[in-house]
């Protein structure tokens, strides 16, 4: 379903993406671990159309994203890092209008948006503008949204930052029943490791922009001689803390948190 | 066209919906009416040029749309800080249909806010010379709406963060304003001034709309002014077109 080979992306001065490789198969939940800075953010940027790469071949269902950005936009559902909804709108307003941009038939999409709203409980808060919604509802709503146009991929960038542990319960619920259901292949990063370990298939650790290790959560720790997921990332990215300089994006990042408020 | 269409009502929406908004954005237009309006009243009458109130409507009702729609442009700024963009930018639509409803919509709540002053001019006293005038008085808002919708999506696709719109502002959008002879006539002008003000395309706007309304004299003729505007609505459409193309996230 997504087939990467030989990914690089370069930035003026470093290597974001160095010479990446991997393959995930339809319907598998593949976790992409890494700690800050390690590219995976950038990969993801280059799988949804919204970077193109400096070398390397990509496919998203056979489909070529530098070369059918609008065909590879119409194959996956995307959760970022950050909100992407529309506070002014309603939930179901915020819906209607990703329906229309996907292409879904009104009736479809009029249907696929109370099943959703009602499979994330928020179907009696349908009406009501979304800057009214607490955290926690938000990131139900964008998942909501990432499976209505019936995505064949659904990618999500750390989608339970800031969450309480019962919204990422709940979330991941949801997400690995849509996966059995729907048969939706599923590319996430978190920095959490037990959520990993909890829904992921396969997991691949990045670092520096290269991919460190892969396979399962157990052939990981028996790799690394570890008892948890979490010490094998340790073992396998070091202890070192990875400072990044904020970039415009990360300073508006924060510029929006505190409007947010 | 269904895009086009669902981003259009998107910025239409969030328009009627922010009434506390609306009102604050009367408050300026209001000033320039009433004080200036009154204020300035008698001089311009000693001067020998007639009623300053019938004067200034035009130009207010140029400033309210001018506003207002290099304003919506730039909230590409807060899309982007809000997040909403990237949602536009990863659908499978091709960007130039984003924009053009993004710009469409914004020139449509320019002309709704235009109205809204034209009929608080009435309300303070202006009157157009006929009613026939209406009609093409509202062609030019629309023209004076989407060149400036158009030139704040290409503002807006360049800024990153908030000191830029305020340089936007002060250095772009509030001259565009005093040169554009919204506040005094652009007859025997310093040459300098006369030369900068034919470059200010809103001159063009105010020209045709005071020209039409009010039936004054017109610096340049309403000919000249629609096709100006016209010329200068493509342009900046292509233009800002370009720079949505070119956003990365």
């Amino acid at each position: 379903m997504i087939r990467v080979q030989n990914l690089v992306k370069k930035f003026a001065d470093f290597t974001a993406v160095n010479d990446v490789s991997f393959a995930v198969p339809r319907g598998e939940i593949f976790a992409f671990l890494g700690p800050n800075g390690a590219g995976k953010t950038t990969t993801i940027k280059m799988l949804t159309t919204l970077l193109p790469p400096t070398s390397g071949r990509l496919q998203l269902n056979g489909l070529d994203p530098i070369r059918q950005p609008n065909e590879v936009r119409q194959q996956f559902g995307i959760v970022f890092q950050d909100p992407s909804l529309d506070g002014d709108l309603t939930a179901a307003e915020n819906l209607e209008l990703h329906g229309v941009l996907y292409h879904v038939p009104r009736k479809v999409r009029r249907e696929r948006a109370e099943i959703l709203l009602k499979l994330f409980e928020l179907w009696d808060r349908k009406d009501t503008l979304v800057k009214k919604f607490s955290g926690g509802m938000k990131r139900r709503l964008e998942i909501a949204r990432g499976f209505l146009h019936t995505p064949k991929i659904l990618f999500l960038d750390e989608p339970t930052l800031g969450l309480d542990p019962q919204s990422r319960n709940q979330l991941w619920t949801h997400v690995k029943r849509l996966n059995e259901t729907e048969q939706v292949t599923v590319f996430l990063t978190t920095h959490y490791m037990e959520e990993a370990d909890r829904v992921a298939h396969r997991i691949a650790v990045i670092d520096h922009g290269r991919i460190v290790a892969m396979g399962s959560s157990q052939e990981l720790k028996r790799q690394t001689k570890t008892e948890s997921l979490e010490e094998a990332f340790l073992a396998l990215t070091g202890t070192t803390i990875r400072d990044e300089t904020a970039n415009p994006s990360d300073q508006l990042r924060q510029v929006a948190q505190m409007w947010r408020r | 066209m269904h895009a086009i269409f669902i981003l259009w009502l998107r910025e239409v929406k969030k328009y009627t919906r922010s009434r506390a908004q609306i009102v604050a954005s009367l408050g300026q237009p209001l000033l320039y009416l009433l004080v200036l309006g009154f204020g300035l009243g008698p001089v311009f009458q000693q001067a020998g040029n007639g009623s300053y109130l019938q004067f200034v409507a035009p130009g207010v009702i140029g400033m309210t749309v001018l506003f207002t729609s290099v304003f919506s442009g730039i909230a590409l700024l807060f899309d982007r800080q809000f997040g909403f963009l990237k949602e536009t930018l990863v659908a499978p639509v091709p960007r130039i249909r984003i924009m053009i409803g993004r710009t469409l919509g914004g020139a449509t709540v320019a002309m709704l806010q235009g109205t809204l002053i034209f009929v608080v001019c009435l309300i303070a006293g202006f009157r157009p010379v006929s009613l026939s005038s209406i009609p093409l008085g509202f062609v030019f808002m629309a023209l004076i709406a989407i060149v400036f919708a158009a030139f704040g999506t290409a503002i807006g696709s360049g800024l990153q963060d908030m000191q830029g719109f305020q340089l936007i502002m002060n250095f772009l959008v509030l001259p565009i304003f005093f040169l554009s002879g919204a506040l005094y006539p652009l007859h025997n002008l310093p040459k300098v001034l006369a030369a900068v003000t034919r470059l200010d395309p809103l001159s063009y706007g105010v020209d045709g709309l005071r020209g039409v309304l009010t039936g004054r004299l017109m610096v340049f003729g309403t000919g000249t002014d629609l096709l100006a505007l016209t010329l200068i609505a493509v342009v900046l459409l292509i233009f800002g077109a370009w720079r949505f193309s070119k956003i990365e996230i």
